[in-house]
């Protein structure tokens, strides 16, 4: 997603002489090309997320594209009120990028898992959250950032994740894509995890379930007309997200639910816990603790529909 | 006290620790954990108060190791000095293990505090220093931090409370290797003259050789005793002790293969 995020920028930056780059000591090398195509576009304002956040809203003030570049538990987490402040209250078009969603930097400890990045966001007026689900919607996402008039955050894993799409998916803010069609459960996969969404509905395939699974890229504002219909149905809805159950794509569906006094399909939350993780181990280490696992969430989704069947059958007549 | 030799001693085996412990957890940063051996060295072998058998007193001086990122090597210094038996580094970045490759906070007593976000060190090490003053006591505090690390405002929030306060019990001691993640830090921003800005901020600056034990262990043990809170900046190489890794900043990012650790404990075996 790194290679995709930074190639696409410089495409556009190329023809769009208002973009700027901006990172706190952080991507190296990755901006060299960057830096030498669009010659003093490049900033590095050295370990200052707060005053690169400032900085961007300066240079949006005067008509610029700033983007900011760090890792997510960073960005948003060191200069959360200045996001607030410059960039959401006048509602500036500055595109923050997080690289290391959830899990992606378990090794590093607490200090760079960023597991309540999407909280901590959706909170504020005016920003929307986009987490693209694989390399190709990370290229749609910066292309909808700059055609979007507002701040906005890209949250990207880190290298090397499986492209997911064949070709570049038709991408709108605020619009889920579906990868699979299903009828007996639905997946949301949320930026990261559509992997492993895709591997869970497999699991599924081959216990005779089949489930959709459609990549739930835009978190703020959620795709109202999607949650719509499938909670119309009866199918189970499962959110996946490599974020802690307050304020995250979970957190967001069932405060939607719960104000339209709620649906017929059951929700379900496969996610990080309410807990530091202090334990050594990498992503898929962690993963494995929270349950971010294929057969965990094929087991559980069955679980459930054979116990509503079983809820059937045993209801009076 | 260990005598200059056996500082340098302390040093040589602080560093093929981290060798040794970046080689196992296969964990990055080994360029930013070479260039602060020297101090860490200075620190544990008499520069501050901080011992094993102190380490529970309320009345020890404290560390703050505000490069997280070098957590190989605070590690590789307490294991080294006695802190806590050797066989728990076996757990340094092991699926369910209690190491990551940031401190966090049930680490072994001697790493006082989480670390891994820059700029924390320096505000929480002021607030330690004031408390001595609050509860009448003797103990003084060290944040070590990097010099890219003091382009976060947070350390400059702190220099000005400290210096405003008089927090003379408190030193700040910079790892000076002139590099940080993506640059040079002196093509990055306007961080130096450092020793200037630590003065305007009511701090004593003195520049130190980051490579030398004895004179930042003389240094530290000075600190306390005048007007002001110091400002210890040490002038160090970024990858120091091994020569494919001097000044070569692809070490803060590169891993060690098992040919590069032998080749690199080699190095320091020869060294003096
Ligand atoms: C707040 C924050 N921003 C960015 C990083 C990522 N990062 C880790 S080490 C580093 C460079 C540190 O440079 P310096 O303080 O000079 O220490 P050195 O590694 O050169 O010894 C950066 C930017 C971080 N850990 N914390």
């Amino acid at each position: 997603m790194r290679n995709a995020f930074i190639d696409e920028l410089l495409i556009l930056a190329r023809r769009d002489p208002r973009i700027v780059a901006l990172s706190s000591d952080i991507g190296n090398r990755m901006f060299d090309r960057f830096a030498a195509a669009c010659p003093g576009r490049f900033i590095n304002t050295g370990i200052a997320e707060a005053g690169m956040t400032g900085i961007a809203a300066g240079l949006a003030l005067a008509g610029l594209r700033p983007f900011t570049y760090t890792i997510a538990s960073f960005n948003p987490g060191r200069c959360l009120e200045q996001i607030r402040l410059d960039l959401c209250q006048p509602n500036l078009p500055v595109t923050l990028v997080g690289i290391g969603a959830g899990l992606s930097y378990a090794s590093l400890g607490p200090t760079h898992h960023a597991l309540e990045d999407m909280a901590w966001l959706r909170a504020i007026p005016n920003m929307t959250i986009v987490c693209p689900g694989d390399p190709l919607e990370t290229r749609a996402a910066v292309r909808a950032a700059l055609a979007q008039d507002g701040p906005l955050y890209i949250r990207l894993g880190k290298k090397g994740e499986p492209v997911c799409h064949r070709n570049i998916p038709e991408f709108r803010i605020g619009k889920a894509i579906e990868i699979k069609s299903g009828s007996d459960a639905v997946l949301l996969a949320v930026g990261t995890t559509l992997p492993l969404a895709l591997a869970a509905a497999e699991r599924l395939a081959e216990m005779g379930i089949t489930a959709a699974v459609h990549s739930f890229h835009t978190v703020k504002p959620l795709d109202g007309e999607l949650l719509g219909s499938i909670f119309s149905r009866t199918a189970p809805v499962a959110v996946i997200e490599e974020h802690a159950p307050a304020g995250g794509a979970w957190s967001g569906i069932a405060e939607w639910l719960a104000e339209r006094g709620g649906g017929r399909a059951p929700l379900l939350r496969f996610g990080t816990p309410d807990a530091f993780f202090h334990e050594a181990g990498g992503q898929d280490w962690a993963r494995k603790r929270s349950g971010l696992e294929a057969g965990v969430i094929a087991s559980r989704i069955s679980e459930v529909l054979s116990s509503r069947a079983g809820e059937k059958r045993a209801a009076p007549l | 006290m260990t005598d200059g030799a056996g500082l340098r001693q302390a040093a040589r085996r602080i560093r093929a620790g981290i060798l040794e412990l970046s080689h196992r957890g296969q964990s990055a940063h080994i360029g930013s954990c070479l260039s602060v051996a020297d101090i860490l060295a200075a620190v544990y072998w008499g520069g501050l108060a901080i011992t094993p058998e102190n380490i529970a007193s309320p009345d020890r001086d404290r560390l703050l190791f505000g490069k997280g990122h070098a957590a190989a090597a605070i590690l590789a210094a307490l294991a080294e000095r006695g802190f806590f038996p050797r066989e728990k580094l076996a757990d340094f970045n092991r699926d369910g293990g209690e190491l990551q490759e940031h401190p966090g906070p049930g680490w072994p007593a001697g790493v006082e505090i989480a670390a891994g976000s820059l700029g924390y060190a320096p505000p929480l090490a002021a607030g330690l220093a004031l408390a001595a003053r609050i509860q009448g006591r003797n103990f003084r505090v060290c944040a070590v931090m990097g010099d890219g690390e003091c382009e976060e405002g947070s350390v400059w929030e702190a220099a000005m409370f400290a210096g405003g306060k008089q927090l003379v019990n408190l030193a700040a001691l910079i790892d000076a290797n002139s590099w940080q993640a993506t640059g040079r830090t002196a093509e990055i921003t306007g961080l130096e003259p450092l020793g200037i800005k630590w003065e305007a901020f009511g701090w004593r600056a003195r520049e130190l050789d980051g490579h030398n034990p004895e004179e930042i262990r003389t240094a530290l043990a000075e600190f306390g005793r005048g007007d002001r809170p110091v400002a210890l900046i040490a002038r160090t190489v970024k990858g120091k002790g091994v020569s494919f890794m001097e000044d070569d900043n692809n070490w803060h990012y590169r891993t060690l293969s098992d040919g590069d650790l032998a080749k690199a404990l080699r190095e320091l075996k020869d060294g003096t």
